[in-house]
């Protein structure tokens, strides 16, 4: 066992990599420096060897994509930023997660370094969500760590929650890549019925409340592995914002057919259990998930979208789900501060 | 035209093949005669193929859904087993 005060985890990242598994390496490598991945991979095995001395060597590549390489070795997990990660940013980010035991998972260096050119922040390693065996995700964890984030308040000045930029960033990559894509027009509809804050437009109703900013399977791990309570990880999007933000991603899943109901009324029953502020304790709760629930759909299709005319493929039947939904959302206005209304008399 | 309200350009739109007047600056909306009654048919002949989600039996307590979303009880795409391609949804952003 190579574990010792530091252990496995992922940064959204770690799939199929556990304290003991087998290591897997993505085979899409899109790093644009060349150079980024073996000075990574050094500098990983350097302060790997720092904190274990005897060290068994177990290495993998996590993840390497554009916006962000994530390398492990041994209990040790680096992770290089997006090439235009803010540095001031995301240091406060860091700060953040080294202030909230219990929901987040503390960085083991407290500001981020800097190899060839990116931002690299230093990690424990932990179990993740095994991504085989989703019946098994811990949707109750998931929203008792959201509520306890939600009503913790900020220990440190963080910058906006980046959902809503980068929702907007997916729409306008959709818009760039396939203009002529029969599913683009339903989607860039439902996009721009949406309020200027779901959009990254404008301020957004709430800039107090602390939220992760992109929850979904890949963000809790295990810490201590393999069978610690589940934290958060990821704090890149990490900041004040509308916490529905957080719970809207299941809540779309949900709400395109996707996610089944049982596991959906988990994860907001525990959400409530836990004090979470999100959404009112008891009673519909879609007035207040609705519009972030829509952006998050509209997310969603785009990448989808974006990724099937990049592979000259068609859409499968679950991107197809969140597509139609986007279509469906024109015959109903989103909820403004008192609720949603039709647009049709029916 | 300018907009009557605060005198603002007025910009063209064609919803559904209704053309409507737009102001650049109050955002409000100007209808021509006839124009609002083709835009209440033509929305509601859109919406018709997607009901709200009907109350269907179910033997967990029904969860509020929008009225946007899929129509549940039976026509998700979950089942014994999850669709592949929304295993990898789970995991990414």
């Amino acid at each position: 066992m190579h574990v010792s005060r530091t252990h496995p985890g992922s940064h959204r990242t770690g799939r199929g990599a556990d304290a003991t598994g087998p290591l897997r390496t993505l085979t899409h490598v899109t790093t644009d420096a060349p150079a980024l991945l073996p000075a990574l991979e050094a500098r990983v095995r350097e302060t790997a060897h720092a904190l274990t001395p005897a060290c068994p060597c177990g290495a993998a590549t996590l993840a390497d994509r554009p916006d962000a390489t994530v390398v492990r070795h041994a209990g040790t997990v680096a992770k290089a930023h997006a090439a235009d990660a803010d540095p001031a940013e995301l240091a406060l980010r860091v700060t953040a997660a080294s202030r909230l035991p219990g929901v987040l998972l503390p960085p083991l260096a407290p500001a981020p370094a800097v190899l060839h050119g990116r931002l690299v922040t230093f990690w424990p390693h932990g179990t993740p969500v095994d991504p085989d065996d989703p019946d098994a995700a811990p949707w109750e964890a998931a929203a008792t760590l959201l509520a306890r984030l939600h009503r913790t308040p900020a220990p440190t000045a963080v910058p906006a929650m980046r959902g809503p930029a980068k929702a907007a960033l997916a729409v306008a990559r959709l818009r760039a890549t396939a203009p002529g894509h029969p599913a683009t027009a339903p989607v860039l509809r439902a996009w721009s019925a949406l309020p200027g804050w779901a959009r990254g437009a404008s301020a957004p109703p709430d800039t107090t409340t602390l939220c992760h900013g992109d929850l979904h399977l890949g963000q809790l791990i295990r810490h201590p592995a393999p069978d610690g309570p589940w934290l958060l990880i990821d704090v890149d999007d990490l900041g004040t914002g509308v916490p529905a933000w957080d719970l809207a991603r299941p809540a779309a899943w949900y709400a395109c057919g996707l996610l089944p109901p049982e596991e959906w009324h988990r994860f907001l029953t525990a959400y409530r259990a836990a004090g979470g502020p999100a959404v009112p304790a008891d009673g519909d709760p879609w007035p207040a998930l609705d519009v972030p629930a829509r952006a998050l759909t509209a997310q969603t299709a785009a990448r989808a979208v974006t990724k099937a005319v990049l592979a000259d493929r068609p859409l499968d039947e679950v991107e197809c789900s969140l597509v139609d939904a986007c279509a469906r959302m024109a015959a109903v206005r989103p909820a403004g501060p008192q609720g949603r209304g039709r647009v049709s008399p029916q | 035209m300018q907009c009557p309200k605060c005198h603002a350009p007025m910009h063209t739109y064609n919803r559904n093949g209704v053309q409507i007047e737009q102001c650049s600056g109050c955002r409000g909306i100007f209808l021509d005669y006839g124009e609002l009654e083709s835009l209440t048919r033509l929305e509601a002949q859109w919406s018709q193929p997607a009901p709200p989600p009907p109350a269907a039996p179910q033997a967990y307590p029904a969860a509020p859904a929008p009225a946007w979303g899929a129509p549940h009880g039976g026509h998700g795409h979950y089942g014994h087993h999850r669709h592949k391609s929304f295993g990898r949804m789970l995991f990414s952003s």
